[in-house]
């Protein structure tokens, strides 16, 4: 059975639809790449994962249980986690505290107690953040307020601080936006090492040199509906995702 | 020697209204309702006290709940909205509050004397204070240990995880619903907590006043509650107590010599200092500098 199932998923901005009865099934331990040309209703299908809106018609369905009229917080429990294209940090808060306010897994709340988890102070999670700002490169900077952080490094923590929810499915939109090559080789390390630990990861990307290189499938989306969907190699030589990207001749 | 001590028992009022109203703010939540809650507690303690003859703590301790209450029921409806329409709906409840007390009798015959809340005319004779003999320092002391706990508690927030999400909330509430944070509860919590700590400032305030009518509970005062946090900062409560001394202490006493002027230079010297301070006297970076410049330990450690 898919990790995260759409059926026939519709939602429609008064007369635009910007997603328009899509089917998408994700496996476990996939990095499943989500196409398409701007305004095409990728984001959207990411907001309507991570539960920003409803969907106007159809399902989703992760591990099984149906997540509609579920809200955001409570998907986070389910183990849906996500970025922001724009990226959306706690400026005023330090890079340690970005990464503390996330701690609200199941497996987080069963570890403390209600008043070790909410009054306790930082070393109480000491265990738990040293690992993220590891993997983040950040543990030098722990202290740092966000907004001081350079952009790269704001991405990095963004991804942290989704992983300290300790997603099952991770939700990136457009996590390459705005990088240089140099920044994209290291981004693609660490998705690599995340589906490694068992991270299953839905990715939205213009970038192809990234898309190309770390997805298992991808599904291409044209005007809301999927027009494409295959391993990299077969996306790559399809005519209909050439025409939608491209524009230019008619068949 | 009084004068100051009085000063001084006004400045710990102001500052425990001006916490209720941080807590709130932390969460990016903007509260005209602070002064509601300020009055049910100063109601509350007094009729308590005067006429159902409990002692203070235990009355204080009543206000303190029902702010709390009181804070957490309006909470939930009101924290549907946001921004500016909040600003409304909490003033309308302020001005709820304050009219229900400018209609409210309920007098009882004490010693030949009617006592209690009497409409317009307010509620006169809440004597605890000299009835048991309490100097006016005693009572400034006492205020001062309410403010000390008041704020060691918010300071405590501060250092614990529940302060990093009410401010987490604050800065941006789409990212906090993502990693999993509820909203209402955070909001409500916080609000709930303002409401404790108005209340408990109400009955305080009602007891060395003893006498209090509706006029003081209206948008002057739920305006000062917001006043002090913004000038002071959101990085630190201690932010409050500077930005309650500053106005109280030196804008309102120590500038009466001015007379009238004093009421426009009022105005004006709230806005240079906001204008020097545009985050207030202590915000998140000041607070890191100064936090370097003692060589304090790092967060984590």
């Amino acid at each position: 059975m898919a990790l995260l199932e759409l059926k026939a998923v519709s939602r429609h901005f008064g007369g635009v639809r910007a997603v328009d009865g899509l089917d998408l099934s994700v496996e476990q331990g996939q990095v499943f790449g989500l196409l398409g040309p701007n305004g095409s209703g990728k984001r959207t299908t990411v907001n309507l994962v991570s539960g920003l809106f409803p969907l106007s018609s159809g399902s989703v369905t992760f591990q099984g249980n149906s997540l509609d009229g579920l809200a955001t917080h409570l998907r986070l429990q389910t183990g849906i986690a996500r970025t922001f294209q724009n990226i959306r940090l706690f400026g005023q808060l330090s890079v340690w505290q970005n990464l503390w306010v996330a701690q609200n897994s199941p497996q987080d709340r069963a570890r403390h107690g209600f008043f070790a988890r909410w009054l306790g102070g930082q070393s109480g999670a000491r265990e738990e953040i040293l690992p993220l700002l590891e993997f983040s490169g950040l543990a030098h900077k722990q202290d740092e307020l966000a907004s001081n952080l350079s952009f790269g490094e704001q991405r990095r923590l963004e991804l942290a601080r989704a992983m300290a929810t300790r997603p099952k499915l991770l939700l990136l939109d457009e996590p390459a936006a705005g990088m240089n090559s140099e920044e994209v080789g290291q981004l693609r390390e660490r998705i690599l090492s995340l589906r490694g630990s068992g991270v299953t990861i839905l990715l939205v990307e213009h970038v192809m040199e990234l898309v190309m290189g770390v997805t298992d499938c991808i599904a291409v989306l044209n005007f809301g509906q999927k027009i494409a969907e295959g391993t990299p190699a077969e996306i790559q030589a399809n005519p209909a995702v050439r025409k939608a990207y491209l524009g230019g001749e008619t068949a | 020697m009084d004068f100051y001590f009085g000063l001084a028992q006004i400045i710990g009022v102001h500052t425990l209204i001006g916490l209720s109203a941080y807590i709130v703010l932390l969460t990016g939540q903007v509260s005209l309702a602070q002064a509601g809650f300020f009055a049910v507690g100063a109601y509350v303690a007094g009729m308590l006290t005067v006429l159902a003859g409990w002692a203070i703590l235990p009355a204080l301790a009543a206000s303190a709940v029902l702010g709390a209450v009181v804070a957490c029921a309006v909470g939930f409806p009101a924290l549907r909205v946001k921004g500016l329409m909040l600003v409304i709906v909490t003033l309308a409840f302020g001005e709820g509050v304050r009219l229900f007390f400018f209609n409210f009798d309920y007098q009882v015959a004490k010693g030949g004397v009617k006592l209690g809340p009497l409409g317009s005319e307010g509620f006169r004779q809440i004597r605890y204070f000299p009835e048991n003999g309490w100097t006016t320092m005693d009572v400034m002391l006492f205020i001062w240990v309410f403010v000390t706990l008041a704020m060691a508690l918010l300071w405590w927030f501060d250092r614990s995880r529940y302060g990093a999400v009410l401010r987490a909330v604050g800065e941006d509430e789409l990212a906090a619903q993502s990693v999993g944070l509820n909203l209402t509860a955070v909001k409500v919590s916080a609000m709930t907590i303002g409401g404790a700590i108005a209340g408990l400032g109400g009955g305080i305030y009602a007891h060395y006043t003893t006498h209090i009518e509706h006029a003081s509970f209206g948008i002057l005062l739920a305006t000062f509650a917001l006043a002090y946090p913004i000038l002071g900062g959101l990085g630190s409560v201690f932010g409050t107590l500077l930005a309650a001394m500053f106005v109280q202490g030196f804008l309102v006493e120590g500038l009466r010599f001015l007379g009238d002027w004093r009421n426009l230079l009022f105005g004006a010297l709230i806005v240079l200092a906001m204008n020097v301070r545009p985050k207030g006297f202590l915000d998140a970076p000041t607070l890191l500098g100064l936090k370097r410049l003692f060589g304090g330990k790092s967060g984590a450690a």
